[in-house]
């Protein structure tokens, strides 16, 4: 049988589920959330029914889902593990935390992954006060669930995403009292219709943002950024600074802005460690892939973020090319998929030159005082990092991890992983490498589960690669 | 911290074993250099537990040097605590005590029988009834059948207690050095030790130790010195943090026996500890597979099921991680102590298995006393180098 995997129902997974099924291949398309979308297309978790949800038209709407695809809604991934002639996706479907999660275990001898990205936030004094959010959770609490996460908020961080976040705070009826932009500002772009932007699908819609805040009067401040976060219980004022090149915040140019909650953005970081469990090589961050999508790891794909920050977009068109090629390499027949190919090379040009203009700059290292805390599960202080690197010497995430608790706690690293990797001065990989990749109770894993679709051993020992 | 060019030895990994060995030689006054291919005690070292055990240790050779270290470990904290200062010192030590615990009536007997053969050679070992023993941990199984209570046995962080004595070796004028990767020898023209090639330099030293744990045979295989140490992997599950649920290091009957195997085929038996930050430890495992570093889903489950027979009220637990790694293994599982009698200046220091933290002050103790001519506490004649297990061959 001709069965692949898709972890991941975002714009990435739910185009390469779409393309796997059209060329008659069954795909399984697992994701932790309850509905189809992402977070990109975030549904409205309440309302009945799924926009998304696989019927027998054919596509006639783009992420329309064929019927054979079968959608493993509310499922956490917990481990892949490398079994002959491909892979094996252990999961536990039920609510998160519910007691009763259901176990599966499903092989296929192709993977697609398509874990997407989660936004990072850098640490900052006061940035563990209740009020503080990530932008991501403040947009997903704005779309998800119709709730803003204050009445006076600053959103702060960098890169065009901080727009759509505060477009959402404001649909979601709360005051944005600031837009504060690390870079250089995104509205400069838009309104250089020939600039480097021309021809980016996105440019309307980031410019239907713009007008939205300007018609709500929000400020939008470029070079700025929130670096301190006042409250004795929670936030109830922040300090907005201007940075210069390198972030440091130019002295004298502080102010204190009335807020009872902060959104903060900085980039994202991409949900590495199924792909690191599937020894899918990784380099600077992100998942290493050819043309076909395809990683190092024979028979794992990966689409969307986790080979780059891009966005939707882009996500969808290289879960397009990764879909076909999971497909091929099960056996089905397929064409090159030539036009998701072509908008995945236009769609990496716009998303490097837009990376390559909203890093994440040192200077932001100058923001934390010595009693900032760097890993919250973990309590760890700036000062407790340093005195661990300096006095243990250590120069690698995994005993870094041992000797200063950071990233040992129950996020395993993932809010703050990059962060202390930055401050440390080690590689940042090791802090993703989570052989499980959720938690899982005991008794869960203490149970058989039975395995469905065990691959064939006869069919396993062909050899099969994607090359277009 | 200024970069040696020469040294008096130069050991080879900076796991525990390397940092024990390295801190007793800089202890007698030799100017040690450290260096490993990868990041100080990121290997075998951050992979284990932080056993200092007595109690998993029949009367033998390898209970002499767990008695000796037993006692070292504290002597040695606080000499490192007085040397580098609280912090840099410190180790999470725990001298919590062990309890082995049969939950089968077969099992009793020939726990009983250790226990008085441990006894003997004057290791504490108290056996518990079974009411005695869950008053001792109140969340052990009904199923308790008999149990031995350990007093000696203890814990501590393994990565924390390795770059302490790390730390300590750099205090005295000698240098660890990460990234560095040791590839050949240099003799004089007496075929003694001359010399190290690490990287693209040369070290001249008198003396090189292979502490390279599990890759101490590919080391010495590298240097036309072939030794049998092999690689046995295991894994380590960590729960969420928790109230306080496991008070010592509490272990099944049947660990004793997993570890003298020399099966190739998996192995559990459960080891549950607490540790200072309240996650849960649950091993063991066992098993023979080269340096693969795949996940296996069988090894977790089973640990799992062995952790919840002992300590029903884990079963809600969440486990948070999973971490593993390679014990260096020698056929007769002891480890190997010495001088290469085929290469003078040459000196291993590995084949502790999952024992090495337990083992590693005593190791660099007798290592150190070898290499300076000093008495050494324990009889060495048992963990040399040139014995039918570790090289097949000798000429001296």
């Amino acid at each position: 049988m001709r069965r692949i995997v898709v972890i991941g129902a975002g714009p990435a997974g739910m185009a390469a589920a779409s393309a796997a099924a059209l060329h008659g291949v069954d795909v399984v398309l697992i994701d932790a959330g309850a509905k189809l979308g992402g977070q990109y297309h975030r549904q409205d978790a309440l309302a009945p029914g799924d926009r998304f949800a696989p019927s027998v038209k054919l596509a006639s709407r783009r992420y329309e889902l064929p019927p054979n695809v079968e959608h493993v809604a509310n499922a956490a991934v917990w481990a892949i593990e490398p079994v002959d002639g491909g892979h094996r996706a252990h999961l536990r479907v039920g609510p998160a935390d519910g007691l009763d999660r259901r176990g599966r275990a499903v092989e296929a001898r192709a993977l697609v992954l398509a874990t997407g990205a989660y936004d990072r936030a850098l640490p900052f004094p006061g940035w563990d006060l209740p009020g503080v959010f990530t932008a991501g959770a403040a947009q997903a609490l704005a779309k998800g669930q119709g709730v803003a996460v204050g009445d006076r908020v600053v959103v702060g961080g960098t890169g065009p995403f901080l727009l759509p976040v505060a477009a959402s705070l404001i649909g979601a009826g709360a005051r944005v009292v600031e837009v504060a932009e690390a870079n250089a500002a995104v509205t400069g772009w838009l309104s250089k219709p020939a600039g480097a932007l021309a021809g980016w699908s996105k440019s309307g819609e980031l410019a239907r943002y713009a007008g939205m805040l300007a018609r709500h009067r929000v400020p939008y401040r470029s070079r700025t950024a929130v670096v301190e976060a006042h409250g004795s219980e929670c936030v109830e004022s922040v300090t907005v600074a201007r940075l210069d090149a390198l972030w440091n915040p130019v002295p004298g140019s502080e102010r204190r802005v009335e807020a009872d909650a902060v959104a903060v953005g900085f980039g994202f970081t991409p949900q590495l460690e199924l792909a690191l469990a599937a020894r899918c090589r990784v380099e600077d961050g992100f998942v290493v892939v050819d043309a076909a999508q395809g990683t190092s790891a024979p028979g794992v794909f990966a689409a969307g973020e986790l080979t780059g920050i891009g966005g939707a977009d882009l996500a969808a068109s290289e879960g397009a090319v990764a879909g076909a090629a999971a497909a091929k390499f099960v056996g089905a027949a397929v064409e090159p998929p030539l036009r998701a190919m072509a908008r995945v090379r236009s769609g990496r040009r716009f998303a490097e030159a837009l990376n390559a203009a909203y890093p994440v700059r040192p200077g932001w290292q100058g923001w934390l005082r010595d009693d900032t805390i760097v890993c919250r599960c973990e309590e760890v202080t700036r000062a407790a990092l340093y005195r661990a690197v300096d006095e243990r010497d250590v120069g690698a995430a995994r005993s870094l991890k041992l000797v200063s608790g950071a990233g040992l706690g129950l996020c395993q690293g993932r809010v703050c992983g990059r962060n202390v990797a930055e401050l440390a001065d080690v590689d940042g990989t090791g802090f993703a490498k989570r052989p499980i990749a959720s938690p899982i109770r005991l008794s869960e894993l203490a149970e058989e589960e039975p395995v469905e679709s065990p691959i064939d051993a006869e069919e396993s020992g062909r050899a099969l690669g994607v090359e277009y | 911290m200024s970069r040696i060019e020469t040294a008096d030895v130069v050991v080879i990994g900076a796991g525990i074993i390397g940092a024990a060995c390295a801190e007793a030689l800089s202890a007698s006054g030799l100017r040690v250099l450290v260096v490993d291919r990868g990041a100080p005690a990121g290997g075998t070292t951050a992979g284990g537990e932080g056993n200092v055990l007595l109690s998993d240790k029949a009367p033998g050779p390898e209970l002499d040097l767990a008695v000796l270290s037993r006692r070292l470990w504290p002597e040695l904290i606080e000499a490192l605590r007085a040397e580098l200062g609280d912090e840099a010192a410190r180790v999470e030590w725990e001298p919590k005590g062990g309890l082995v615990v049969a939950t089968d009536q077969d099992a009793v007997g020939p726990l009983a029988i250790l226990a008085e053969a441990q006894r003997e050679v004057g290791v504490e070992a108290v056996e518990l009834t079974p009411d005695e023993a869950r008053a001792m941990e109140p969340h052990l199984t009904e199923q308790v059948a008999g149990a031995v209570h350990y007093p000696g046995d203890a814990q501590l962080q393994p990565v924390l207690a390795a770059t302490a004595m790390l730390a300590a070796v750099r205090a005295r004028g000698g240098e660890v050095r990460g990234g560095a990767e040791a590839h050949g020898l240099v003799f004089d023209a007496w075929g003694k030790v001359a010399g190290v090639h690490v990287g693209r330099e040369t070290i001249a030293c008198d003396a090189v130790v292979n502490a390279c744990g599990p890759w101490a045979g590919h080391f010495s295989v590298a240097v036309g010195a072939p030794i049998e140490v092999l690689p046995r992997r295991g894994m380590v599950l960590v729960t969420g943090p928790l109230p306080h649920v496991v008070g010592r290091k509490v272990y099944a009957a049947d660990y004793v026996a997993a570890v003298a195997s020399s099966n190739v085929d998996l192995q559990v038996s459960a080891v549950v500890e607490s540790t200072a930050t309240g996650t849960v430890l649950i091993g063991s495992s066992r098993q023979r597979v080269g340096f693969d570093e795949a996940l296996q889903v069988e090894v977790l489950r089973r640990l799992a099921r062995s952790a919840v027979k002992l300590f029903p009220v884990l079963a809600g637990v969440p486990v948070m991680r999973t971490y593993g790694g390679f014990r260096p293994y020698t056929p007769d599982h002891l480890p190997v102590i010495g001088e290469d009698p085929r290469f003078p200046g040459l000196w291993h220091a590995s084949g502790h298995e999952g024992a090495g933290i337990g083992l590693a002050p005593a190791t660099g103790r007798l290592l150190a006393d070898l290499m300076c001519g000093r008495e050494s506490e324990v009889d060495p004649l048992r963990f040399k180098v040139d014995r039918p297990a570790v090289i097949a061959e000798v000429r001296t």
